[in-house]
């Protein structure tokens, strides 16, 4: 079996500030990672690899920095990797960037390609749905689990708000994955030492099928209109009593800000 | 000169880092109250290639180098003092005196159970009236035809109670003094080989600490490590490598409690205000800070030597002595800075200081290091 994933390298969120003044994050000094959907999403895909026999190719699409993610994914257990990268992908939107994934996935032959459901800096949750719709693949989104019968049917379990779906899809397709899906390996000590023998292979526009005007800040119909931080609110005050008094302190409270 | 991690160096330290923060850090606490070995770390540290980092390749190795290696053992013990030296004692005392004198068949049978892994190492010199005059072996070898029969006994060895492979020394020539000792490489359960006593102690109380005891052991002679007689020197080069572990290991437990005491000022409040608002607090963390920063120049200078293949021996008492002295005194204020909740179990310095004086005494004293240091000055 083939699989590819798409993993990107995203700012580690749980270490970014806001910069109360401009509203902007603070970029400085804050670790690039794998976003942590996709690092799910090539555990499910190693995972695969260990139980059935699978190659496991990883692309990202992003600027020179993002080999690191490649490496750490070569350190996990991939097997190839591509880093899709041109001055003619910068500021692209969503559709763009999928258009461009897509281009190089054309040249790729694959049985299951694998997204993140989201990227925690973007949040569009969009990508992986777009890259089906681009390539015309079947699509599941938001996928926990999957197993393949050695044949060509996957069966997925897809996370839903009410609870769980169960499906089965026949290879080739797309699916995007939860962090939750499981807990992804460490990377391995002889792992990492390999991961800077091996080559990340680099692709620009030229390497892949596109139209260079569906590309890049061209190709993005999106633009952002304003971009702010939400206030803080200020903390809460606590009052530790019994119930009866607690409903009056509320209710008090409610008439002060004219909420009664 | 260079003095920033490779790329290869930086994606490691993350992953040694994840790996401390999210395994090892947890059962801190718990493995030194309960003195208890932590097998399930051994484990997941032998399935990501912890136990064999600096191990070619083509013996079931990580095929890393010994400054990744040291930066292993100062990540683990900056959470844990216990798991640091369990991993040291392993690859520089036992995996790498076989790696650097075993027979080709004798690395082909031990490297990859070791460097997996499989199998835990131990190395056993000190005897009770055997310490920093380690040329003082009691325990003997005799030859009997093709095998060697041992009698002693050694103390305080690390690792004794769950290790597999013992790397030990034995006088196979009384009367020629430290030309009279051989190596020998003996695995758990050789008829007349037992382990004694464990120690109860101050720090690193995870790290089983016991006697080895040989009552008529017969050692084939394939088991000897390296040249007959050649085991004092063979003993000394792997202890001068065993240093820039057990440095490791004091600059990681000195950078630990820098960790702690930081977050610890900036939450405690005294007179209306954190307690990092004073000055002595801030001058303090700057000691203590400079000299952990120095500790790691020295631990890394010595590993970069010994993996240039550049004599490292004097480099390496320096990084230990230190090191070792930096965590005794970084750990000790540590402790002050954090007051009365310090001397307590609540807050992890108080393990950490415990952990840290074990690092001015073994591989050698802190005397032992201020000897070999001077010896090569006025040679
Ligand atoms: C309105 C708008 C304008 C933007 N303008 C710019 C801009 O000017 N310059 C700029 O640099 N960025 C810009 N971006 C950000 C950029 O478009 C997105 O980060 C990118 O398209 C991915 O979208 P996402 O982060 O929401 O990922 P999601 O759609 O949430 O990601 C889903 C999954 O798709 C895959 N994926 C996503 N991106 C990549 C990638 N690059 N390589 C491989 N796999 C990937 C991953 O598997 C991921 O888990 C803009 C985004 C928006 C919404
Ligand atoms: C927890 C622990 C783990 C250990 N693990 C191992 C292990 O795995 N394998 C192993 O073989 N050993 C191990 N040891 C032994 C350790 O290396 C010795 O304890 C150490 O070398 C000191 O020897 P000693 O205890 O006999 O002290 P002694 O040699 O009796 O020293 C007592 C004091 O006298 C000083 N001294 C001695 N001689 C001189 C001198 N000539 N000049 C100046 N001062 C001197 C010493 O510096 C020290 O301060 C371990 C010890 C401990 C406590």
């Amino acid at each position: 079996m083939k699989i590819v994933v798409c993993i990107k390298q995203v700012p580690d969120t749980t270490e970014i500030k806001i910069d109360p003044k401009t509203g902007t994050l603070i970029r400085e000094g804050v670790p690039s990672i794998m976003n942590p959907d996709d690092k799910g999403g090539l555990e499910m895909a190693l995972q695969l690899k260990e139980e059935q026999g699978a190659h496991v190719t990883v692309i990202t699409m992003g600027p020179p920095q993002a080999d690191l993610i490649l490496r750490e994914a070569f350190a996990m257990g991939a097997d190839r990797a591509i880093l899709l990268t041109d001055r003619k992908f910068a500021g692209a939107d969503t559709l763009a960037t999928s258009y461009a994934l897509a281009g190089a996935l054309k040249k790729l032959d694959f049985d299951l390609l694998i997204t993140g459901r989201q990227a925690i800096d973007g949040d569009t949750a969009q990508v992986g749905p777009q890259i089906a719709e681009h390539l015309d693949l079947p699509q599941v989104s938001y996928l926990e689990d999957l197993k393949f019968d050695g044949d060509k049917t996957f069966t997925m379990k897809r996370h839903i708000e009410e609870g769980y779906q169960i499906l089965e899809v026949e290879a080739p397709c797309v699916v995007t994955v939860l962090a939750s899906a499981n807990n992804p390996r460490y990377m391995s000590v002889g792992g990492i030492v390999d991961a800077y023998q091996k080559e990340v292979e680099i692709w620009g526009k030229d390497q892949i099928e596109v139209d260079e005007t569906l590309l890049g800040l061209k190709g993005s119909p999106t633009s952002v209109h304003k971009a702010f931080a939400r206030g803080l609110k200020p903390a809460g005050e606590l009052y530790e009593v019994e119930t009866d008094e607690a409903v009056g302190i509320i209710i008090n409270k409610m008439k002060e800000k004219f909420i009664l | 000169m260079n003095f920033s991690l490779t790329k290869e160096q930086e994606l490691f330290q993350q992953m040694i880092r994840d790996f401390a923060e999210n395994e090892v850090k947890p059962l801190a606490a718990e493995i030194d109250e309960q003195e208890r070995f932590p097998i399930e770390t051994v484990e997941k540290m032998a399935k990501i290639g912890i136990m064999g980092i600096p191990i070619p390749k083509q013996y079931g190795g990580a095929g890393g180098n010994n400054l990744m290696y040291s930066m292993a053992v100062e990540e683990l013990s900056a959470v844990c003092g216990t798991t640091g030296v369990i991993v040291s004692a392993h690859t520089s005392l036992c995996a790498a005196p076989i790696l650097e004198n075993g027979t080709e068949e004798q690395k082909q049978k031990y490297l990859p159970k070791l460097a997996s892994g499989e199998w835990i190492g131990a190395f056993g010199l000190t005897e009770p009236n055997a310490g920093t005059d380690a040329a003082g072996q009691q325990t003997t070898a005799v030859e009997d035809g093709d095998n060697y029969i041992i009698n002693g006994s050694k103390i305080f060895i690390t690792n004794a109670e769950y290790a597999h492979v013992y790397v030990i020394f034995a006088m196979t020539d009384k009367s020629q003094g430290t030309r009279g000792i051989t190596a020998f490489i003996i695995e758990k359960g050789t008829p007349g080989f037992s382990i004694g006593k464990k120690e109860k102690k101050m720090g690193i109380k995870g790290s089983a600490t016991c006697e080895l005891i040989f009552e008529n052991c017969v050692l084939p002679k394939t088991n000897m490590l390296g040249k007959l007689s050649k085991g004092f020197g063979i003993a000394m080069k792997t202890l001068d490598g065993g240093r820039i572990g057990i440095a490791a290991q004091a600059l990681g437990l000195a950078q630990g409690a820098i960790n702690e005491t930081v977050k610890y000022v900036k939450e405690r409040k005294q007179f209306g205000r954190a307690i990092s608002a004073f000055q002595n607090t801030q001058f303090q963390l700057a000691d203590m800070n400079t000299k952990t920063e120095a500790s790691r120049m020295l631990v890394r200078k010595a590993a970069y030597k010994k993996d240039q293949k550049i004599p490292y021996s004097v480099d390496a008492a320096m990084a230990k002595l230190y090191a070792a002295e930096t965590a005794m005194e970084v750990t000790n204020k540590a402790v002050q800075l954090h007051g009365g909740y310090g001397y307590t179990r609540e807050y992890p310095v108080e393990r950490m200081m415990r952990d840290a004086k074990i690092t001015e005494i073994y591989e050698g004293t802190s005397e032992v290091q201020r000897m070999v240091i001077s010896a090569n000055m006025l040679k």
